[in-house]
């Protein structure tokens, strides 16, 4: 199924639960290949459990899921093949270093090695952390060599749950400019966070969630992917 | 599929080097059991070198719980078992890289725990080949239930309680059959030691093969 015909994400009165709570009770989401959009929310509206959800992480009780052209009802595997997820854990292994978790990594999605030392420095994470095992690492630097993970792993669709958390200055501007890469590659990047006026920068479309449904939608109209604004920009300067 | 089954294996045991639970903290606990058991049944030497078989596997079946649950805790401390669903490999590919470690780990103990028998219980071995085969074919068993049982109650968020109620009962028939060839090993049971092994053998590959077919359902529960 080629993913180009489809928008990268399409939820209709998805519901998921957690236990048997409704984390989400009837979401419809619709993003198209290439946007960078950021989920808003109160703590408890549902942003984590969407994006578990769109990583094929979680059952689709009901309502219909799309991801990458992959439905979320009986091929979950196909989209976690294909979607990176930063969640509040790292899945980092503490006795590895930091180099070897971005190898493991790597090769576990069959992705080439060789573009781990690249990763970690465009991450900015220096030579001399790559042999120091992850335990010993701040909870920014672990946050950073999670990052590395999905970069080196290149996904078509990368799912960010708080992705400026433990974050310095230096490395919150990584992570945008990580983001701004993606969408100029033409993956598509959807992002909870709380820091609305950090990620205003990167994201020109807000959804809203609270109690697992959408409440709000700004600028979907006039969002466009990166790669389109850019095209539109260059067509306008002519 | 081998070749990530191999990448699991190699990480799972780089952990485990590097942490040296095994090492520092489960392999004293085998020695301990050993010397344990010589103290309660010290008044009959002739008594323990009779027990010895059932003793090893015994200890074998303890230590195998402390192995599984340390396998199961390296996945799940941070994440980890989340990104492996997220990653590319294959789930029996996974599992077969998770039993073949705990397998080198449990083989690398029962050698202590023999030698310990051996040693402190003056246990001569009439038939080391039996003794290593079916030593070889039990693990291979244990250790398949052992991944299953592992990510089988990690799903279930009790695994240091619930663990030994789920696993130790699974793995009676193969106490039973190791008893029986180890006891023959030993010269001290008048059984078809070879027979037994064929058991042994036997329910390795039921393990084995539940595990591969049943590992990504496990997984994906979890």
């Amino acid at each position: 199924m080629n993913p180009a015909n489809h928008p990268a994400i399409q939820l209709v009165d998805a519901v998921s639960l957690l236990g048997r709570f409704p984390a989400l009770a009837g979401l419809s989401l619709t993003v198209q290949p290439g946007e960078v959009v950021l989920i808003q929310g109160p703590n408890g509206a549902g942003k984590t459990t969407a994006l578990r959800l769109c990583a094929g992480l979680l059952r689709l009780e009901s309502g219909h899921g799309l991801v990458l052209g992959h439905n979320l009802a009986n091929d979950r595997r196909s989209v976690r093949r294909r979607v990176g997820l930063l969640g509040h854990a790292t899945g980092l292994y503490e006795d590895l270093t930091v180099a070897e978790n971005v190898e493991f990594w790597a090769k576990a999605s069959h992705a080439d090695v060789k573009t781990v030392p690249s990763a970690l420095s465009h991450l900015g994470l220096p030579a001399r952390l790559h042999d120091l095992q992850v335990r010993r690492l701040s909870a920014g630097q672990r946050r950073r060599t999670a990052l590395a993970t999905l970069l080196v792993r290149r996904p078509e669709l990368w799912l960010l749950d708080e992705p400026h958390a433990a974050l310095d200055q230096e490395g919150r501007d990584i992570v945008d400019q990580l983001v701004a890469d993606a969408a100029d590659a033409g993956a598509t990047v959807l992002l909870a966070s709380h820091e609305l006026e950090r990620v205003a920068g990167i994201s020109r479309r807000v959804v809203t969630i609270a109690g697992g449904r959408l409440v709000g939608d700004t600028g979907a109209d006039t969002a466009k992917p990166t790669g389109q604004r850019d095209q539109d920009q260059a067509r306008n300067a002519r | 599929m081998l070749a990530d089954a191999w990448l699991v294996a190699a990480k799972d045991l780089k952990v485990e080097w590097r942490a040296r639970i095994i090492i520092n903290q489960v392999a004293p606990f085998t020695l301990l059991i050993v010397v344990l058991f010589g103290l309660a049944l010290d008044a009959d030497p002739e008594t323990l070198r009779n027990t010895a078989p059932g003793l090893f596997w015994v200890a074998v079946l303890l230590i195998t719980l402390l192995a599984v649950q340390r396998g199961a805790a390296i996945e799940t401390s941070d994440g980890a078992q989340e990104r492996i669903l997220l990653s590319d490999l294959d789930p029996a590919a996974v599992f077969l890289g998770k039993a073949l470690a705990l397998l080198v780990q449990l083989l690398a103990l029962e050698v202590l725990l023999g030698v310990a028998i051996v040693v402190l219980f003056d246990v001569s071995v009439g038939d080391p080949l039996l003794m290593v085969v079916s030593a070889l074919a039990a693990s291979v068993g244990i250790a398949a239930a052992g991944t299953i049982y592992g990510v089988l109650a990690v799903g279930l968020g009790v695994r240091e309680t619930l663990l030994p109620i789920l696993l130790l009962p699974v793995l009676a028939p193969v106490l039973i059959s190791a008893t029986r060839t180890f006891g023959d090993a030993f010269d001290r049971v008048d059984a078809d030691g070879w027979a037994w092994l064929g058991m042994l053998a036997m329910f390795g590959v039921i393990y084995m093969v539940s595990g591969l077919l049943a590992y990504g359902v496990l997984l994906e529960e979890t």
